[in-house]
């Protein structure tokens, strides 16, 4: 335990994900002895994120307008949609440059131990997006774990009646290999 | 196969300790307390990456210490592989094979494997099913460990599963009515939401989603053990005549929790095709549905199932007398190192821990008999004088004191 204002610090950076108690001190004393003027840009940009940043009305990726630059790029091919679970599975793929498509954030897959059910995913916006039908390809990009694959089977199911090409990815193999072949 | 060294850090009681081992019998002597289990425990541990005594890993590291290190050099064809564990709880377990890191733990199951007997084991006999289960599944990891991925995702299904059918009881419990119909394809096509039952739908649907990924890991996991226990009960009845030196004929059934008429063909030994099984499964999740969501459990699976053990026509768990139980116990691990020594051609480091004690003259000189041709066998006891002399006359033994271990000639 440290006075006050330090040990604030170190328990706001420690619930951070994948930042434990440890690296926490770390980063607290770090930014303790760090040149004011470092702390300022990076405390500028923590507020200009929360202020700049929102979601894509579309996609739900991250976005600093209505739009991401994925959906608002006329050159994607808007026949296909790629389905992930967060906006850093969409960079993961954007950077096999395989894929020439639109992508679907689900912000999150099924897991009822965490009390997340399909309800509380964007699939609701995803049928709505797919109801013009000018959506004619589907490949989903769900987690390769269990939460996943569940997510996966359901949304193959609630798309199978659409008529839609639908095709499973998972993500966690070598990717490029995979876009490939997935690709054809 | 053997091991030829064995050293231990910060685990149970050990702060430091260095076995070295030779194949032949390795007899740890020690009163009770002294360590003597803790040291064939670290053995089992590189070999299965978990204790035959606790389900965690916090009591495995000495009281006060962080992290406990199992280091192992494992002989087999002549060719050594030193295996290094560190157990680190609260954090993952790292582990090396041969001074490299391997990315997932698990990659070292295989390299050794034991057979270990211990008094516990006398649950298998009288006690509860899932000790049967886990003999059982742990054989199919120690045969091909594969089996460690398929049974750590038949758990994670579960547990989803089951967080599901408590959490949508009330939705699930209003649309269990109407006699089969299938939760599929309601709300599920409508390119426009389905707006008042929704959550029914929504959580049938969901259900349906997790019972198709439980039928399909589950089917697998039944359908190994079915070949498994196939494969063993030969091995178990004449590994209990060997042992008891009696003619009763030990019969192992399996109990699945299916429904009729795939039940009975199990339990009558049909190994049916995995396809089948997991229809079984499918089916009988519908028919239990009503219950499970009362209880807010999975009550059908493998999870559920239990082997049925048998003296003669009578049920060993009730009727078996003390001794009686002590051999088909006994009998149901010399069997499974027989199958691995079968399977891989090679022969499983066996330990008896503290069993000598338990068993009557006879039944000690047969069992020494029986071991005299493996490999490698550790035995530990309280008392030399209940290790029959043949068995120590083949090796050497170890003097076990407050977490010392001696050398004795
Ligand atoms: N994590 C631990 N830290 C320190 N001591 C331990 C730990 N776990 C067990 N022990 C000690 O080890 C002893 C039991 O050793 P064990 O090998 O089971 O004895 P035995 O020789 O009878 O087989 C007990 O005295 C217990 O207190
Ligand atoms: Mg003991």
């Amino acid at each position: 335990m440290y006075e006050g204002i330090v040990q604030d610090l170190i328990d706001e950076l420690g619930r951070l994900p994948g930042i434990g108690p440890k690296s926490a001190q770390r980063i607290a004393f770090h930014l303790v002895q760090t040149d004011p003027a470092d702390v300022a840009r990076l405390s500028q940009i923590l507020a200009d994120v929360k202020d700049k940043i929102r979601f894509c009305d579309l996609c739900g990726n991250v976005a600093e307008a209505p739009r991401c630059r994925i959906c608002g790029d006329s050159r994607r091919d808007s026949s296909a949609i790629c389905v992930v679970e967060e906006p850093k599975d969409v960079a993961a793929v954007e950077r096999t440059r395989e894929f020439r498509g639109l992508y679907h954030v689900l912000g999150g897959a099924i897991s009822p131990m965490d009390g997340i059910g399909p309800e509380d995913l964007r699939i609701r916006e995803l049928l709505s997006r797919l109801a013009d039908g000018g959506v004619t390809e589907v490949i989903i990009a769900t987690d390769p774990n269990i939460s996943g694959e569940a997510t996966a089977t359901y949304l193959t199911r609630t798309l199978a009646p659409l008529g839609l090409r639908v095709t499973r990815l998972a993500s966690g193999l070598p990717v490029g290999v995979t876009w490939n072949t997935l690709m054809r | 196969m053997h091991v030829r060294h064995l050293s231990l850090v910060d685990f149970r009681s050990y702060a430091v300790a260095e076995l070295p081992l030779a194949p032949g019998v390795t007899t740890i002597m020690g009163l009770n307390g002294q360590g003597k289990t803790n040291l064939v425990e670290a053995l089992g541990y590189v070999a299965t990456l978990g204790s035959h005594r606790v389900a965690t890993d916090q009591p495995l590291v000495r009281f006060g210490a962080s992290q406990a290190v199992i280091r192992a050099v494992v002989v087999r064809h002549d060719r050594e592989t030193l295996i290094e564990l560190e157990i680190t709880p609260g954090k993952a377990n790292r582990a090396k094979i041969a001074r490299s890191t391997v990315s997932r733990t698990r990659d070292v199951l295989g390299t050794l494997r034991t057979v270990l007997f211990a008094p516990e084991d006398l649950a298998l006999v009288k006690g509860d099913p899932a000790g049967r289960r886990a003999f059982l599944d742990d054989l199919l990891v120690a045969r091909q460990p594969r089996w460690a991925g398929v049974r750590q995702d038949y758990d994670r299904i579960l547990k989803q599963r089951n967080a599901l059918l408590k959490q949508s009881a009330a939705a699930l419990r209003g649309a269990g009515g109407g006699a089969g119909g299938g939760p599929r394809g309601r709300s599920s096509g409508q390119r426009h939401q389905a707006e008042p039952d929704s959550s029914q739908a929504s959580a049938l649907h969901t259900l349906d989603v997790w019972n198709t990924h439980l039928a399909d890991v589950g089917s697998q996991l039944l359908y190994a053990r079915l070949r498994l226990l196939r494969d063993l009960t030969p091995l178990l009845a004449a590994a209990y005549e060997e042992v008891s030196a009696s003619q009763a004929t030990t019969t192992a059934t399996y109990r699945a929790s299916l429904s009729e008429p795939l039940s009975a063909a199990i339990a009558a030994g049909a190994v049916p095709e995995v396809e089948q099984v997991r229809a079984g499964l499918l089916d009988a999740f519908e028919e239990h549905r009503r219950a499970e969501v009362e209880r807010g459990v999975s009550l059908v699976g493998p999870h559920r199932d239990d082997v049925q053990l048998a003296l003669g026509p009578l049920p060993a768990k009730g009727y078996a007398s003390h001794g009686e139980a002590w051999s088909l116990a006994l009998g149901l691990k010399l069997a499974a190192y027989q199958l691995l020594r079968r399977d891989l051609g090679d022969d499983p480091v066996l330990v008896l821990d503290d069993v000598f004690a338990e068993l009557d003259t006879e039944r000690r000189e047969r069992l020494a008999a029986l071991v005299s041709d493996c490999e490698q066998v550790l035995v530990t006891a309280a008392v030399g004088a209940d290790v029959p002399d043949r068995l120590r006359a083949r090796g050497v033994t170890y003097m076990v004191t407050l977490g010392e271990v001696t050398r004795v000639d």
